[in-house]
């Protein structure tokens, strides 16, 4: 009994003194090393992350964490402020509930949305009229608009989701979706519109492959040159707020990302567009003016 | 051959033809996995970083990252789970307190685990400023965890006759003495069947640890394994992508081009895991009775 | 006279196995109450979060559980506030309750194969694989639902294939293993004895199993169910994949419907805390919580009622 006790106060000595020596051999760099936090928007996640691992393999003992959550998150999160980065597809005056002041606003990207569908349909165009009617149930045959004889399938993106917000408002000019299913990420509703018969629902263009149809509107193709100049109309801003101004790390992450390398290089792979390219720039009551706002 | 034993006959071949089916439906589902996921499966998948959006991503880390997780919240939680289920099965008297308790514990077991991620986001992420990191996210998977284990548990517990209890007191041991060393143990290969289920839903669990854990894995440094370190991998406050959340979110919001391949393969490299974890805590589980039977 | 206090004073002392027994008592008791702090904590906390809707908001529980329209912050057309969640709460018990049926035979048959009738093959075919099937991800099951039990839908029943029917396919092999494994115990814990007596007396194994064993295992095979549907009722990743997630009322089985569980969610990351929006998916939290109690106070009315005396 008695060497069993010693046994474990032995033990529990040694977990002691290497748990001491562990932290007093903890790498110098430890003290110094920095971290900042971004959260928020699931489609802004990949760019932010990619970039992110980049300016850490430049810098060492940098540390950037880019976490998801949703556009919500982010914005209350750095309301809050528990994090340095809230990243959002919606501009924060938007959002219902969040008090704009404080928040200072870094339009990092562009992004377009485009209507998709399953691709039987054999339908690549659409009016602007046939969209909305076809959104809001009034249509509801492909037949109706020159396709084959399929029943159509709405699927929206979940209430709230930035990318909806910005389809409803620029693609159906303000006119709310029917109430169909929802799916609450991108991926999903590519998955579902590519092996549901009929099926019609609108991903931003990173998400557009081959097993999706993209559908022009009113003669206008869904491409980047078309975001830049405004024909496309359904776009909006990728976001990344701050409290206040940026300071730091936070600072020299938000400059690395509008650097000309970053976004010409890495978001033409993921699909958004520069906000230095674009011709003309919106306000968040929707107001365009020319000028890239940069 | 009387009616009876028509009937017996007949109901027991149903219940063969039952157990058959289920064999079947959980094959084919198995199988579903592995055939679409092992092929690929690679050393260099195993190992190598995930890729943000080109293809030739691995899941290293992220495997990694779960199965540290997973021992993480088990050393958490058994402990209390088992004192716990003792203290329920053993001492307990059945009163209404007693049934209260058990409502309360079944009641955090039906929660669902977005709502166990958010709470503890709001405790142990913003109130404790633990940051997403691999400590909010075992806290937030004992959480999520402990009520089943206690379950579990208790059940195997209640599984030992009481003779042997009877035969504990009768040597003059104190309950206690007689719990620790001779219920428990008898009642071992139950409680480590009970860790195995909790386990795999542990590995396999995504929406607890969306909000706690984390979504991003940064590279790590397998030199250096000081725990006190931010990018050692046995760091705490590390950001930690479990496995399972890499199959959710690569699924949900994913770009890169050999998706469907990453994810499959992952999904397959998961329930393998979990069969490996399955044989071998069958195995020890069976040394540990031996050997605790054969001493006390 | 030094010398019998000192005895008596001893003999007063608590020995040290007494001492042993009060800290081992004692030690088990807090890692309870540890449990309880916990399961109030997360009931509190969803009680204010979900109740803030009616209080702050000022919702009435008319509109909530009357209302059909479910898009919180807007109105509906008769002017009321849009946050209705019958359709979520049907669509929920429609998907456990359905599930819940159709895996209950299935597991009970499987768990009397595994313990009554080939007790080896059992446990080394029947037991790792039902093991192994608890740690698939619901995510994993959701896109095996979405290639597999989607279409089969669609070509078998019609409609697009997203609906409660694909949910309670889904839902029915996900809490197959839970059921079963949580059935094998229960079985397992029924004394040697009754069995032997009842095949004594001459009742066939069919009788013993039927009339003596699961009466017998009654208690345990209830709880087992509900921890069934305690998991179809909570899962979400899973069903939300399938369902098609429209908050609309479910016309059958085949049409697009919600549950609580998904809408909670999908709409949790894309709501400000603190916002109607976000006070609206607490309280289906609450919803879901209540309703889960309200199940488990239930089976524990039955499971008394019809408990085999021991």
């Amino acid at each position: 009994m008695r060497k069993r006790t010693l046994m474990k106060w032995l033990i529990a000595a040694v977990i002691v003194v290497a748990g001491f020596g562990a932290y007093a051999a903890r790498s110098k760099e430890a003290t110094n090393q920095q971290s900042i936090t971004a959260v928020g928007s699931t489609a802004l996640q990949p760019l932010v992350e990619a970039a992110s691992e980049q300016y850490a393999g430049d810098h060492a003992g940098i540390f950037i964490n880019v976490q998801g959550g949703g556009s919500g998150t982010g914005l209350s999160q750095i309301e809050s402020g528990a994090v340095q980065m809230g990243n959002s597809d919606l501009f924060a005056e938007e959002k219902a509930g969040i008090n704009p002041k404080g928040l200072v606003d870094h339009k990092i990207a562009v992004v377009g949305v485009t209507p998709i569908v399953n691709n039987d349909v054999n339908v690549n165009h659409l009016s602007t009229k046939q969209l909305i009617d076809i959104f809001t149930g009034k249509i509801t045959n492909w037949r109706q608009v020159g396709g084959p004889n399929i029943a159509i399938t709405l699927i929206n993106r979940s209430q709230g989701s930035g990318t909806r917000v910005t389809f409803e408002q620029y693609g159906l000019k303000g006119h709310e979706s029917a109430v169909a299913q929802e799916q609450d990420s991108s991926g999903t509703v590519r998955q579902i519109v590519s092996s549901t018969p009929g099926a019609i629902s609108y991903v931003s263009f990173g998400y557009v492959n081959k097993s999706v149809q993209p559908i022009s509107i009113d003669g206008v193709r869904p491409t980047e040159e078309n975001v830049i100049h405004n024909r496309w109309k359904i776009w909006s801003y990728e976001h990344i707020y701050t409290r206040g101004q940026p300071t730091g790390l936070t600072k020299k992450f938000l400059q690395y990302l509008k650097t000309n390398h970053i976004q010409t290089t890495l978001f033409n792979k993921l699909g958004y567009i520069s906000v230095k390219h674009m011709q003309y720039q919106r306000s968040w009551q929707g107001k365009i003016t020319k000028g890239s706002g940069e | 051959m009387n009616r009876t034993q028509k009937q017996s006959r007949t109901a027991i071949l149903i219940l063969r033809l039952i157990a058959g089916l289920v064999v079947l439906i959980l094959a084919f589902l198995i199988g579903y996995i592995f055939i679409t996921g092992l092929p690929n499966v690679s050393w260099r998948f195993l190992t190598s970083p995930a890729k943000a959006f080109t293809a030739g991503g691995g899941i290293g880390i992220q495997l990694f990252n779960s199965i540290y997780l997973l021992i993480l919240a088990m050393l958490i939680s058994l402990p209390i789970a088992l004192g716990a289920s003792i203290y329920l099965n053993e001492y307990a008297k059945d009163n209404w307190f007693t049934s209260t308790i058990r409502t309360a514990i079944e009641i955090l077991s039906s929660l669902p685990s977005v709502v166990v991620g958010l709470f503890g986001f709001l405790l142990f992420v913003i109130q404790f400023n633990y940051g997403f990191s691999i400590i909010s996210g075992a806290l937030t998977l004992t959480i999520f965890n402990l009520p089943l284990l206690t379950r579990n548990i208790e059940e195997a517990l209640a599984g030992v006759s009481d003779d042997q209890r009877q035969g504990g007191l009768g040597l003059g041991l104190s309950k206690y003495e007689t719990i620790i060393h001779i219920v428990v143990p008898a009642a071992l290969p139950g409680i480590i069947s009970g860790i195995i289920l909790c386990s795999g839903r542990v590995f396999g669990e995504a929406a607890a640890l969306i909000y706690t854990a984390g979504q991003s894995a940064p590279a790590l440094n397998f030199g250096d394994w000081n725990p006190f370190n931010i990018d050692s991998p046995l760091s705490p406050l590390r950001p930690a992508e479990t496995l399972a959340v890499h199959i959710w979110k690569i699924n949900s919001e994913g770009i890169m081009p050999d998706l469907t391949k990453v994810s499959s393969g992952a999904a397959a490299v998961l329930v393998l895991a979990i069969l490996i974890f399955n044989l071998s805590a069958r195995y020890i589980g069976r040394k540990v009775f031996e050997k605790m039977t054969s001493v006390n | 006279m030094q010398q019998n206090q000192k005895l008596a004073k001893q003999l007063m002392k608590k020995s040290k196995t007494a001492r042993y027994e009060r800290f081992g008592h004692l030690l088990s008791l807090s890692a309870l109450l540890l449990i309880m702090a916990i399961v109030l904590g997360i009931i509190i906390f969803i009680a204010t979060k979900g109740l803030s809707t009616f209080f702050k908001d000022h919702i009435s529980l008319k509109d909530f559980f009357g209302g059909v329209i479910w898009n919180p912050g807007t109105q509906t057309p008769s002017g009321q506030q849009a946050v209705g969640a019958l359709p979520m709460i049907v669509g929920s018990f429609l998907v456990t309750i359905l599930a819940a049926v159709v895996s209950t035979p299935f597991a009970i048959g499987t768990a009397v194969y595994m313990t009554e009738i080939s007790p080896k093959r059992g446990a080394k075919i029947l037991q790792p694989v039902t093991e192994l099937l608890v740690g698939i991800p619901s995510v994993v099951y959701g896109f095996i639902g979405l290639s597999v039990v989607v279409p089969f839908v669609r070509h078998t029943f019609g409609g697009s294939g997203f609906g409660i029917l694909s949910g309670t396919f889904v839902l029915f092999v996900m809490i197959l293993p839970t059921i079963v494994s949580m059935t094998v115990d229960s079985l397992k814990a029924v004394p040697k004895y009754y069995r032997q007596a009842s095949l004594a007396l001459g009742a066939t194994k069919w009788q013993t199993i039927w009339k003596v064993v699961l009466r017998a295992a009654t208690p345990g095979i209830l709880t087992a169910i509900v921890f069934g549907m305690a998991r179809a009722f909570g899962e979400a990743l899973a069903v939300q994949m399938v369902i098609g997630n429209a908050a609309l009322m479910p016309h059958n089985l085949v049409s697009p419907a919600s549950t609580l569980t998904s809408v909670l969610t999908a709409g949790m990351g894309n709501t400000v805390m603190g916002s109607l929006q976000n006070d609206a998916l607490w309280s289906l939290a609450l919803v879901l919580l209540v309703m889960s109690l309200f199940f488990n106070l239930l089976v524990h009315f039955i499971g008394r009622k019809g408990a085999f005396k021991k």
